[in-house]
């Protein structure tokens, strides 16, 4: 049903966002470490630091897009698979600290040795090798991931059924980790974090070189889901958004594509999870909160679901006008704007700034091949 | 034994006797008991404690009392006995006049030990328990039953034998039998009664004691304590699993109260409404209001603030809720993913706004007398505010019933419901339906906010605690039924309130989630779920 002017269009869409990612990720590195702080283009380390967390929060949106917006899964609990990512980290980072902690204990961390834990926990273990911990960043939100999606799939719960399951999860997920004897620093979290592959995390150097990883890892999580949704996989995918019903009929099996999607879409919630935790320097059992999933639900539909670059955008986007409100004497007004966002775009721009952009360029198109030919077709609505 | 008690019975009796006819006699065994204070020996007070407590006479009880807290004074020269008053004027132990010729300083106090002190003490229990009042024979007697004093054997007996009122009676009986129990020359029959008394207390402490048998005790009293110890811990722990059950019934009710309303938005509307919790909120912050205005104007209205509260809470949060359906909701209609964020943003704006108004603290809203107290029902404490929640919820849970049955705006509502446009054809104007249903479940919530006032505290966040707790309710009991919401309200809290015990309340709570999550797998629908093919429009 995309004509070829789409394809092509977005394909430069694409080609755009990515030239502009790459050019962020050299410009901003370069502008921070070898402008002299007294110029006027210098980009100091904590908007360095910032950015770095936009684009970890982009990523999020760019999961969470790839369900909602091209398979109709709205999930209200992907804050959890960014959080459990973002604890692997956080482990990784413990182990490190070595005998640097309060209590200079080699091997435990420091709540640890202050709650009187004998020894190490054994789902601990290994987390001091950074290989290991980047496999558990990856394995831990996609295995939940799978074990949820099976069970919810392949028992066909749709819709806001779901997303009320999905809330459920994280909030149960939130209230575990809040306590200590999980074993992963209770309400505290996990914080105080000294080196990340032998670098100091607070170092300039390291900050930018996080920053760069933040934006090849959004650039790759870019890539995969293009090639997910521009792929004959991807059409089933939209199909199943669209009628359900129909695909299944028509011989596919609806839960398995949705399984691979969710499953896929929580591993990258947890890579942004894990490049967040070394650029804020903390993780704690509030990123379970289930309002955060919902937040991060929010920037996509600002940006435009169903679109990628949207995604993107929105989250970035939405995010500054976070830092820009609660930083300055407009903090008790910006949960007044947030919530005027979320109800001005579902009930004025259902299709996100990218996607009513990419509406009324099509349009135009349409029109002017109307003057000459045929009127085309008006592009498919999702049906709910 | 029984001669035993018969002859304290006669002792009592005669003590009455001599009690009501010859004051002098007593006076005068009073004051020779008296003088066994002023010898400044142990042995001496120790003696003189027992024999004044004996005397029944009517200054024993002060006299006692003076000792206890050292101001209890004699002569040594003079051997007079005085009394040191709390005001601190110095009267005559035996008369109670005042002694304004002594002169202080050659006074000195009766000396305690450890041991007297426990006399003391067992004297004042055993004074306590002729007291006039039943309230203080009834704390005297308890505080026998703890301390086990052989030595008040002898009043209680006499006591027992006065006592009118059933309770007293019962405490005096078993603080009797606690004594017999621990004391080393008692028989076997008597333990044995004293078993069975303690057994039918059947209580904490009565499993303490009988666990602590002295160590002379027979093998059949060894056997009958051990028979009684196993019978009490059966009934404790059917009272222990009553008391879980009415603690989860009184969840229950809680989660009810908050999740009918979106059984009516989201059961019956299909509306998916994340701002309902903010409409209990809205209910719970009116309770506030009305309550301030009452203690600022008609403070003697404050018993009536709660019935006061209830139409209005249901007024504000209705009408509200009329806006948001006119001014969001109709809109988004047949798009739940879409209603779910905006009236997402809808809950954020309500708590920024209530906290601009009100603060982000939490605020005080009183109980009633009505609503404040407890009462025992056999084992069970049950405490009158829970109760009427209860109550108010299963009465709106009645109401709500009662109004989609048999009224006019229910019938339209579930004609709106089953077939909008069936209904619009037979003239029913469905946008007013829809703003009206949307409010009914509004102003319901806020009548829950009322409730939750009292046991919850009332701050900007209060909806969100309950939000997630109502859906789960609604998609376990099953959308669109009533009923199901009933079922699934009471089932859920009381499975919480049993697993806490194994599994703490956080652990406790987590499980509920998890087999909530486990059971919508396996029941996509709800435990009681609408069947047929207009499920699925």
């Amino acid at each position: 049903m995309i004509a070829p002017f789409m394809t092509r269009a977005s394909d430069r869409g694409a080609m755009v966002f990515l030239g502009l990612l790459i050019a962020v990720a050299v410009l901003v590195p370069a502008l921070n470490l070898l402008v002299p702080p007294s110029s006027p283009f210098h980009v100091p380390t904590y908007l360095v630091a910032l950015l770095g967390k936009y684009l970890c929060y982009a990523l999020l949106a760019l999961s969470i897009d790839l369900i909602w917006g091209y398979c109709g899964i709205l999930s209200l609990g992907h804050g959890a698979f960014f959080a459990l990512g973002g604890y692997a980290m956080g482990m990784y980072l413990m182990r490190q600290i070595g005998t640097r902690g309060v209590y200079a204990h080699p091997t435990l961390p420091d709540f640890m040795v202050f709650l009187n834990w004998p020894e190490l926990p054994v789902y601990w273990y290994g987390f001091q090798h950074f290989p290991y911990a980047m496999l558990m960043v990856l394995l831990v939100p996609g295995v939940l991931a799978f074990v949820f999606g099976w069970f919810a799939f392949r028992s066909r719960v749709t819709g806001v059924y779901l997303s009320i399951i999905t809330q459920a999860l994280t909030f149960a997920l939130m209230l575990g980790f809040f306590r200590n004897n999980f074993g992963f620093g209770g309400n505290n979290g996990l914080t105080d974090f000294k080196d990340i592959l032998g670098f100091n995390v607070q170092a300039q150097g390291t900050r930018a070189a996080l920053f760069v990883a933040s934006c090849a890892a959004l650039a790759l999580g870019f890539l995969i889901c293009r090639v997910v949704v521009t792929s004959k996989f991807g059409k089933v995918l939209i199909a199943i958004r669209d009628a359900e019903a129909r695909t299944r009929f028509l011989g596919y099996r609806v839960e398995s594509y949705k399984l691979f999607v969710f499953t896929l879409s929580a591993c990258m919630a947890g890579v942004a999870g894990a490049l967040y935790v070394p650029q804020v320097g903390i993780i704690n059992p509030s990123e379970f909160a289930p309002a955060n999933s919902i937040e991060a639900v929010i920037w996509v539909a600002v940006g435009g679901r169903g679109t990628l670059t949207g995604a993107v955008l929105g989250a970035v986007l939405v995010n500054y006008a976070k830092t820009f409100f609660t930083t300055g004497a407009l903090a008790p007004y910006w949960l007044f704007v947030l919530g005027s966002l979320f109800v001005a775009v579902t009930l004025l721009m259902p299709r996100g700034i990218v996607g009513t952009l990419q509406h009324w360029w099509n349009e135009r198109k349409d029109r002017r091949a109307a003057n000459g030919g045929p009127v085309a077709l008006t592009d498919p609505q999702p049906a709910e | 034994m029984r001669f035993f008690r018969d002859g304290l019975i006669a002792l009592a009796l005669a003590v009455a006797v001599l009690i009501a006819i010859a004051g002098p006699g007593r006076a005068q065994s009073f004051e020779a008991a008296l003088a066994g204070f002023t010898t400044d020996s142990f042995r001496d007070t120790e003696k003189a404690i027992n024999d004044v407590a004996a005397s029944g006479h009517a200054r024993a009880a002060d006299v006692i009392a003076a000792l206890q807290e050292g101001r209890l004074l004699f002569d040594p020269g003079a051997k007079k006995v005085y009394v040191r008053t709390q005001a601190g004027a110095i009267v005559d132990a035996a008369s109670g006049e005042p002694a304004a010729s002594v002169a202080p300083a050659d006074l000195n106090p009766v000396r305690l030990n450890n041991r007297l002190r426990r006399a003391v003490e067992a004297a004042l229990g055993g004074l306590t328990l002729l007291a006039p009042d039943p309230a203080k024979r009834l704390e005297a007697a308890q505080a026998v039953f703890r301390s086990r004093d052989a030595s008040a054997l002898p009043t209680l007996e006499s006591a027992l034998d006065k006592e009118a009122d059933a309770r007293v009676k019962r405490a005096l009986a078993q603080a009797r039998a606690a004594v017999i129990l621990n004391k080393a020359d008692a028989n076997d029959d008597d333990r044995l009664d004293a078993v069975a008394v303690i057994r039918d207390r059947g209580d904490q402490e009565a499993l303490a004691l009988l666990a602590a048998l002295p160590a002379g005790a027979s093998a059949e009293v060894k056997k009958a304590a051990a028979d009684a110890i196993g019978w009490i811990e059966g009934r404790l722990a059917l009272w222990n699993a009553a008391q879980n059950a009415w603690y989860g019934l009184s969840l229950g009710s809680v989660l009810l109260l908050a999740a009918i309303g979106l059984a009516i938005t989201f059961g019956v509307m299909g509306v998916i409404n994340m701002a309902h919790g903010e409409m209990v909120m809205l209910g719970a912050y009116t309770t506030f209001v009305v309550q301030e205005l009452i203690r600022a104007h008609n403070p003697a209205l404050f018993d009536y603030s709660l019935i006061i509260a209830v139409p209005l809470a249901f007024l504000v949060a209705g009408a509200i809720g009329i806006l948001i359906e006119r001014g969001i909701i109709r809109f988004l209609y047949g798009r739940p993913l879409e209603t779910l964020l905006a009236t997402w943003g809808l809950s954020l704006i309500l708590q920024q706004a209530v906290r601009v108004a009100f603060g982000a603290s939490n605020r005080e809203v009183g109980a009633p007398s009505w609503m404040s107290g407890a009462f025992e029902l056999g084992g069970l404490t049950i405490t009158y505010g829970r109760l009427w929640i209860i109550v108010f919820a299963l009465s709106v849970f009645a109401l709500l019933l009662g109004l989609l049955r048999f009224t006019r705006l229910g019938l339209e509502m579930r004609a709106v419901t089953q077939n909008r446009a069936m209904a619009a054809n037979m003239g029913i104007r469905t946008g007013r339906i829809d703003a009206l249903t949307f409010g009914l479940g509004s102003g319901i919530a806020g009548m829950a906010g009322v409730a939750l006032s009292q046991i919850d505290n009332v701050s900007p966040n209060l909806g969100q605690s309950y939000i997630i707790d109502s859906f789960l309710v609604v998609v376990f009991g099953g959308v669109g039924n009533l009923w199901g919401t009933l079922v699934g309200a009471l089932t859920l809290g009381i499975a919480n309130k049993f697993l806490e015990p194994f599994a703490g309340a956080v652990l406790g709570k987590i499980a509920i989630l998890v087999l909530i999550i486990l059971f919508i797998q396996k029941r996509p629908r709800g435990l009681f779920a609408l069947k047929g093919r207009a499920v699925e429009a």
